[in-house]
């Protein structure tokens, strides 16, 4: 679960990491008081960025056309104005797709005097099952592209999951982003939180980016958390209640909220061939075998080891409500789950949503010729298969038909 | 013979009276499987099925039962603890079943057992079977909860990171007249307690095992380190298959470990370091037996 840079802050703040003051806001007059708040206590500006669960927002272009998701302004009256502009407008990123994101909320907070960036992340590695510390000099840019062109720049450690992050790890890992004197125990305090965020909020990762050394008005220095990114592993919801509330549906895609409700694992994609599958190896190779006879899968739907009739019927309507959908293949391995159950849901869901698209079933498994013997006296139409490849094929024709 | 357990193999079932552990509890011992004790704290002295004692504790169950490995159903918040108890009560293998635990707990019981002698299988994964001779490999070894019927007593090992797409290969050797020596579910979470690599050593040093299939899937780099050893080390042909060809960067495919990130993890590299260790790769999954039989 990913969380908006104005709630990984408050997570981060919360284990002791430095991040600039500010608060979130959904209206034009909150922005505008919170930015009186920051210029009394002494800041000489102030930065408003857009909260959506996407990267390039400085560079976003607004459907009407106001440009960039954040802004520096030196006036309230100018943040006022400035996000009356954003709010409730839809913004295009590089990596919002063509039909933008909609901004409903905006992070106020201190314009930071920057002296240098940095980048500071923590994740899992998975080749040795321990927590990974990565540090660079280069901050502010994608982390991916140094790691390409001076891989050098990054340094890593291995955390001992059971000993935690020691002091001199962290003052170490300080030093290897050229820290000195005061700063290298500022750092290693917010190197040292941030670890403490991950590993007590069960995050997948944490990315600060960029870490920086800021000025502050005395002129003295000090290492804080400028932006930063935490998504959280959606196993461990259960024992975060309040992380469990930071969840935004805004930012999910409708259809695939719409099939978590029923414990279903969709995830929309671009082509035209739906298909529903029971576990998620064989519905990603069932995606990649439409790919492989030269279509386009539209979804990756898994209905899970021990699926219901409206389980299903669920699965059917949240297919049918993607537009591009021209036909739609069932692949279900019934192991230790009758077909029987899976050909009575299917024939249900077919009768239920008057289903006109070509429909493509294969069903392999336990008490499979009771289930093929309902498909085929049931009188909806449908092409039956006999191997994925198979089904594969035909589905395929089927939507270039 | 077969590898991590033998159809006389002394099971105990950690989760014996929930719903789901009960239900494939019982289809293994429908199977011929050994299930000798059952684990729930505090409903000792019950019997599962009028059939298997029920014990408070691992220790206990193992001291009354003899049982050398343990399957897991207990739920999420509870499966680390489970793994830890099976693994002080000294079980040679620990089969973890349970889906969606947290990825901080497996990292902190996958320490726990550096240098242990318990070897963990999953977490969330299908288990494992050894199958037997009898009608539909009836007598054979079934921990977790593959179907027993598909599959059939002979010399192919088969190791998968997914359920359903192993019962898929295994469907297919059977029906290709291909028995297997064992089949074994790693599971698709990102802290497995055995890779892909330490089920392809077991494999290797089999006798009874002949060619084996190795189905990985997006995410990680587990494969193209299996894949490494197996160009070096590996005695005995191996055919494979990946999925997740076509799945987007930065979303988990089902499996909470299938998400490939920061252009790691992708089918491609997984695809072209098991060619160039010279694995059969399949290009579809209807053709994961195939692949093997045409390098037998």
């Amino acid at each position: 679960m990913n969380l908006h840079e104005y709630q990984a802050k408050q997570l981060l703040a919360q284990h002791g990491v430095e991040v600039p003051g500010g608060e979130p806001c959904t209206t034009a007059d909150e922005a505008r008081s919170i930015a009186e708040k920051l210029f009394a206590d002494g800041h000489k500006m102030v930065v408003m960025k857009i909260q959506i669960h996407s990267g390039g927002r400085g560079k976003g272009v607004f459907k009407d056309g106001f440009k960039g998701g954040v802004h520096l302004c030196k006036t309230a009256g100018e943040v006022h104005e400035k996000a009356s502009a954003m709010l409730g407008n839809t913004i295009v990123t590089k990596q919002t797709g063509e039909a933008g994101r909609k901004v409903h909320t905006l992070l106020v907070a201190s314009a930071e005097k920057i002296v240098s960036e940095f980048y500071l992340a923590v994740l899992l590695d998975r080749e040795t099952s321990q927590p990974l510390i990565m540090v660079s000099r280069e901050g502010g840019v994608d982390i991916e592209e140094v790691a390409e062109t001076n891989p050098d720049a990054i340094v890593k450690l291995q955390v001992d999951p059971l000993l935690g992050l020691q002091p001199f790890q962290a003052r170490n890992l300080a030093k290897a982003l050229g820290l000195t004197g005061r700063l290298i125990h500022s750092g290693a305090k917010l190197i040292a939180g941030v670890y403490k965020t991950w590993w007590e909020c069960d995050a997948s990762m944490v990315e600060i980016n960029p870490l920086c050394i800021v000025e502050n008005p005395d002129g003295s220095q000090k290492v804080a958390a400028v932006d930063a990114k935490i998504s959280i592993d959606g196993n461990s919801l259960y024992r975060h209640k309040d992380i469990a509330e930071m969840r935004d549906l805004n930012e999910e895609a409708e259809l695939e909220v719409e099939a978590s409700k029923f414990d279903l694992n969709y995830i929309k994609l671009d082509g035209n061939v739906a298909c529903l599958v029971n576990g998620a190896g064989l519905a990603m190779s069932t995606m990649d075998a439409i790919k492989h006879y030269g279509g386009d899968p539209a979804n990756f739907l898994d209905v899970g080891g021990g699926a219901t009739k409206e389980q299903v019927t669920a699965a059917f309507q949240i297919i049918l409500k993607d537009p591009n959908v021209k036909a739609i293949l069932v692949n279900i391995f019934g192991g230790i789950m009758n077909c029987n159950t899976i050909a009575e849901g299917v024939v249900a869901a077919a009768e239920e949503t008057h289903l006109t698209l070509p429909l493509v079933v294969r069903l392999e498994g336990n008490n499979v010729e009771a289930g093929r013997k309902t498909l085929s006296e049931s009188g909806i139409s449908l092409i039956t298969a006999d191997s994925m490849a198979d089904a594969a094929k035909k589905v395929v024709s089927e939507a270039a038909a | 013979m077969a590898i991590l357990v033998k159809p006389d193999t002394k099971v105990l079932v950690q989760g014996i009276t929930g719903s789901f552990g009960g239900r494939h509890t019982q289809l293994s011992l429908e199977y011929g499987s050994q299930i000798v004790a059952g684990v729930t704290p505090g409903k000792a002295g019950q019997k599962f099925e009028d059939q298997v004692p029920i014990f408070d504790s691992v220790k206990e169950a193992v001291q009354e039962s003899g049982a050398t490995a343990s399957a897991i159903f207990v739920p999420p918040p509870f499966a680390a603890d489970a793994i830890l108890e099976a693994a002080d009560a000294g079980l040679e293998l620990v089969v973890a079943i349970t889906e969606g635990i947290p990825v901080r707990d497996m990292i902190e019981v996958k320490a726990a057992l550096r240098g242990s002698a318990t070897r963990l299988v999953g977490p969330n994964c299908p288990g494992i079977v050894t199958p037997g001779t009898g009608e539909n490999s009836h007598g054979g070894c079934r921990i977790g909860i593959a179907p027993g019927y598909i599959h059939k007593a002979g010399d192919i090992g088969v190791i998968s990171r997914s359920g359903t797409l192993t019962y898929e290969a295994v469907w297919q050797l059977t029906c290709n007249g291909l028995g297997q020596s064992t089949c074994v579910g790693i599971g698709g979470d990102p802290v497995p307690g055995s890779t892909h690599l330490d089920i392809i050593k077991l494999f290797n040093d089999d006798p009874d095992t002949r060619g084996i299939i190795m189905i990985g899937e997006i995410g990680g780099s587990a494969e193209e380190e299996a894949a490494a050893w197996i160009k070096e080390n590996c005695k005995k042909p191996v055919a494979g298959f990946i999925a997740g060809t076509t799945a987007p960067p930065g979303r988990r495919m089902g499996h909470a470990g299938a998400i490939i990130s920061g252009g790691k993890g992708t089918a491609e590299a997984k695809i072209e370091a098991m060619e160039d260790a010279g694995i059969s790769v399949a290009e579809t999954p209807s053709q994961m037996a195939e692949a093997l039989i045409k390098i037998l």
